[in-house]
């Protein structure tokens, strides 16, 4: 998935019409583990400004997603491409001075965008290897040989069958299933 | 319950056997000698950290699953990777306070045999380091100290964020790596925004971004003329050592900052060859700081 370039910033700024608010969105957040504490926010912008990925993206502004999401701007802020920009550093839950969580909030809008059927390719990969092989990663045998003449001992099994057995019934598996893309 | 403080069940993740084993190799070399016994798990599956993203659930049945595995042993877990101590630590954190949702996981590790009981910890290899090691044993096991040599630490976001699971140093001042770099004589640098990320979770969505987050590490480390960087995660690793190229090419400016696994500087201190602690797959030439460290001990 590129760098979203112009879209979705426009989008952001684009004004809002009451019709596509959805006031119970906010009540949908407080219930999920992660953003119980979204209404604390009182948009002190403290998590922006720390955030070492918006210094760098044109879009990715994590207040600007908070202030969305309470408003009720459920498609858009699940739609935006810019959501997946976090790198989950954590600076802005430390710095919080409300205590909000965010990159906990962050990653609760995330898996309900998934819901919405937006997941960027590489979550789908890493999913289909762990399916496969236990491992996020599927390890090369050649590396796997390696280990042997660079004196390591073997690498534990990673159990795909028992694996697939624990993950029966999460919601996640069917995006996995669909191939290619799903572009928001 | 109290397990052994030098007998640790090693949670070995995926990225490290995937492409960081200088890491895994030196490790093992440098826990051996300062007395850490490493027990082999006999199975193991991703941490569940990459995938938290787009699933919470898959999340924490992957990390559940994990512990679950572990507790069979009685021993505690060390990790290389502060991704998956992140990870265990966290999850045993939440499933132990919330009797609802540990029922509900259990219930996915049922028909595996598994369940969750949170019996034991999780300490990424710095911990161990600095809490059951101690800080004056590593001095003592120090044979060359490596007093020519003026480094750069990088901590990651991991191993100190969250503060509210994580919590063994302090995340806006880290001290521990800097104590644990130190011990091996060598000098260890301030630099400007020493905690910042990576960029490594990046990858794959923003290239730019992760890539621009790593480059402003490596001018700031070498605006303070350090002659090496010293990480402790090998996502970290991948981006300053694997990318390192890629970063100079991509912004037309040159580094050539080696970039080491601490563990491969304690054992060059701990007077092992850079062949043994496998130096030799670093992707940027080290040798430099190792015609250093030769010289200085003549």
């Amino acid at each position: 998935m590129a760098e979203p370039t112009t879209a979705p910033r426009d989008q952001m700024k684009e004004p809002v019409k009451s019709s596509e608010i959805n006031p119970k969105f906010k009540y949908e957040l407080l219930k999920e583990h992660g953003s119980e504490k979204i209404l604390k926010c009182f948009q002190c912008g403290t998590c922006t400004s720390d955030c070492p990925v918006a210094r760098y993206s044109d879009t990715y502004r994590p207040r600007t997603l908070i202030h969305m999401a309470t408003l009720g701007l459920k498609d858009r802020v699940l739609k935006s491409e810019t959501l997946w920009l976090c790198a989950a550093c954590f600076t802005c839950t430390d710095r919080c001075p409300q205590g909000v969580e965010v990159a906990s909030v962050i990653r609760v809008l995330r898996n309900l965008a998934v819901e919405e059927g937006c997941v960027p390719q590489v979550f789908k990969d890493q999913m289909t290897s762990v399916l496969e092989s236990g491992y996020a990663y599927k390890i090369p045998d050649l590396r796997i040989k390696k280990r042997e003449t660079t004196g390591l001992p073997p690498l534990p099994k990673g159990n795909a069958e028992s694996v697939k057995k624990s993950l029966r019934g999460v919601k996640f598996l069917k995006h996995v299933e669909a191939k290619g893309e799903t572009k928001p | 319950m109290s397990a052994p403080k030098n007998k640790y069940l090693l949670f070995l993740g995926c990225a490290i056997p995937y492409r960081v084993s200088a890491y895994e190799i030196s490790a093992r070399k440098v826990l051996a000698k300062l007395g850490v016994e490493l027990v082999e798990m006999p199975e193991f599956n991703c941490c569940g950290l990459p995938l938290d993203p787009v699933s919470h659930e898959t999340m924490l049945i992957l990390a559940a699953r994990n512990l679950a595995m572990a507790e069979q042993t009685g021993l505690n877990i060390i990790t290389l990777c502060p991704g998956c101590a992140g990870t265990l630590k966290k999850v045993n954190k939440i499933l132990k306070a919330d009797k609802a949702l540990k029922e509900q996981i259990n219930g996915h590790l049922k028909e595996s045999g598994l369940e969750f009981k949170g019996t034991i910890t999780t300490k990424h290899l710095l911990q161990v380091l600095k809490e059951d090691v101690g800080i004056d044993n590593i001095k003592k096991s120090v044979v060359k100290p490596l007093t020519m040599l003026k480094v750069a630490e990088h901590n990651g976001c991991h191993i100190l964020r969250p503060r509210e699971y994580i919590g063994f140093d302090d995340p806006e001042d880290p001290q521990t790596l800097k104590a644990l770099i130190e011990a091996t004589g060598a000098t260890c640098l301030d630099y400007m925004d020493e905690t910042e990320c990576c960029g490594a979770p990046s990858v794959g969505v923003s290239d730019k971004v992760a890539l621009q987050l790593a480059r402003d590490k490596l001018s700031h480390v070498k605006q303070v003329d350090a002659q090496a960087l010293i990480t402790i995660c090998p996502f970290c690793h991948i981006m300053y050592d694997t990318n390192e190229l890629r970063i100079e090419k991509m912004f037309n400016e040159v580094y050539g900052i080696p970039v080491l696994h601490y563990p491969q500087l304690l054992g060059l201190a701990m007077g092992m060859c850079p062949e043994e602690l496998a130096f030799s797959e670093l992707r940027v030439n080290a040798s430099k700081i190792l015609k250093l460290v030769n010289e200085g001990a003549k």
